[in-house]
């Protein structure tokens, strides 16, 4: 049996970090928690680093688009402009200079707003379409929620919702708290599971 | 809370020990119905023959976080499902919206085609990075769905609101939308919108589903051993609390 000198070395280093963060969790040690608050540095660290490899890949899938003339390539070419002239007045001005303010109060907050109003159109469609493709008790409990939850909001000169109000208080306080508990602790079960197969190194799949 | 976060790791090694042990004859043991992974498998097939990319999207929650648990499944499933279609001409394509993730993306994807000895087939490119802020990142990935047309699009990973634009654009192309997120909005979101969602644990099982390793198979019947414990300690607590006990 051949053993992988440098993914042994990487396994070691892997599992050894797990467990020092996973530990200073439980055990209060101040050399334990001094070291989980160092490895948690070098982390940040290296994200950091990572999200600049970011940007440079988003440049390069975008730069190779434009010069293969790739349908679209045209928003490539506005995508870099705008990435270069965000980057180049933050290095210039400073994130939290005016103009760094401007680019994002006048160009990328009313953008990300339009999508949100975007979504709640889809929502509406969405919900129709739900109705189409799964016409079952479920879509209908679904969507009658939806109605109550909305009527039971919205307030009208003349129309009285309180008692709609007072269901969607319930709903929220039994059922759907109830569901919502329930999927957590599916989620929490999920995610304490790949926990552990990545901190005892059997299930790495980003490694060779 | 810290004894029965003990108390579950250490029952789920166990069951990791006992698989690796005993039930390792048992390779195919039986998992419930989910017609979701039945129809990315018959995806995957189409793929293959009319030399079509999959999608593969990992959300926008970074690697170091607790939202990159169900990332390391999407990851699973991508190594899983990049080694089978790793001859074929079409590579799949991975967005996130995160740096590291990008970067976890491509080396599952470098490992899958380095261990089909297809490494040639490789392309860096192919795991990027679609936007940097939730919404950018959902445009952008939209706009990767639009210009590949993929047959399916395993969205698994930490969500917002915005993965109803995603899972949009989807559906507009007729693919199918298999996805699950961590985040209960992103969950009722997806219930509406996905023709295949995964609700709550059946978004870590994925890898169990789509033979991604004996460990995922051993871990999801761990997972159901304490789902059934919690339900019966949820019943008794009831119980003695109806009874004035608690």
């Amino acid at each position: 049996m051949t053993v992988n000198v440098k993914s042994l070395f990487l396994y070691i280093i892997a599992v050894f970090s797990g467990l020092i963060i996973l530990a200073g969790y439980f055990v209060k040690i101040p050399v334990l928690i001094n070291l989980r608050s160092q490895l948690l540095n070098w982390a940040i660290i290296l994200l950091g680093v990572a999200l600049l490899i970011g940007v440079v890949n988003l440049t390069l899938v975008h730069a190779r688009k434009i010069i293969r003339g790739k349908s679209g390539f045209f928003f490539s070419i506005v995508l870099l402009i705008g990435l270069f002239t965000t980057l180049i007045v933050g290095f210039v001005y400073g994130p939290t200079s005016q103009w760094s303010l401007w680019i994002f109060n006048q160009i990328q907050v009313p953008i990300e707003t339009s999508l949100v109003a975007l979504l709640a159109v889809i929502l509406i469609l969405a919900a129709i379409r739900l109705l189409r493709r799964k016409p079952d008790g479920i879509s209908m409990v679904f969507i009658f929620t939806i109605l109550i939850v909305l009527l039971g909001t919205i307030t009208l000169p003349w129309i009285d919702f309180s008692l709609l109000g007072e269901v969607r208080g319930w709903l929220f306080r039994v059922p759907v708290l109830g569901g919502a508990r329930g999927i957590l602790i599916g989620i929490v079960l999920g995610i304490i599971a790949t926990g552990l197969r990545v901190l005892i190194g059997s299930d790495r799949p980003y490694e060779d | 809370m810290g004894f029965l976060l003990f108390f579950l790791i250490t029952l789920l090694l166990y069951a990791y020990i006992l698989y690796k042990g005993d039930w390792r004859s048992r390779r195919d043991a039986r998992l419930r119905n989910m017609p979701g992974f039945a129809k990315l498998k018959n995806s995957i097939n189409k793929a293959v023959e009319d030399g079509q990319k999959l999608h593969f999207s990992t959300g926008w929650g970074n690697i170091a976080s607790k939202y990159s648990a169900i990332a390391y499944v999407e990851m699973s499933i991508l190594r899983r499902i990049t080694r089978t279609i790793s001859l074929g001409d079409k590579r799949p394509v991975a967005t996130s919206g995160e740096g590291s993730l990008m970067l976890a993306n491509q080396g599952a994807m470098r490992n899958a085609y380095h261990n089909a000895e297809a490494i040639e087939h490789y392309d860096y490119l192919s795991s990027q990075i679609s936007g940097l802020t939730p919404f950018a990142y959902a445009s952008g990935t939209m706009i990767v769905i639009q210009d590949h047309k993929p047959p399916a699009n395993v969205l698994l990973g930490h969500f917002g609101s915005e993965v109803g634009l995603i899972v949009n654009a989807s559906e507009d192309i007729d693919s199918l939308t298999l996805a699950g997120s961590d985040d209960l909005t992103a969950q009722a979101l997806l219930f509406a919108t996905a023709n295949e969602p995964l609700i709550g644990e059946e978004a870590y099982a994925g890898g169990a589903y789509l033979h991604a390793g004996l460990m995922h198979i051993a871990s999801l019947h761990a997972q159901d051993f304490i789902r059934w414990l919690i339900v019966l300690i949820i019943l008794a607590g009831v119980t003695l609390k109806f009874m004035g006990i608690l």
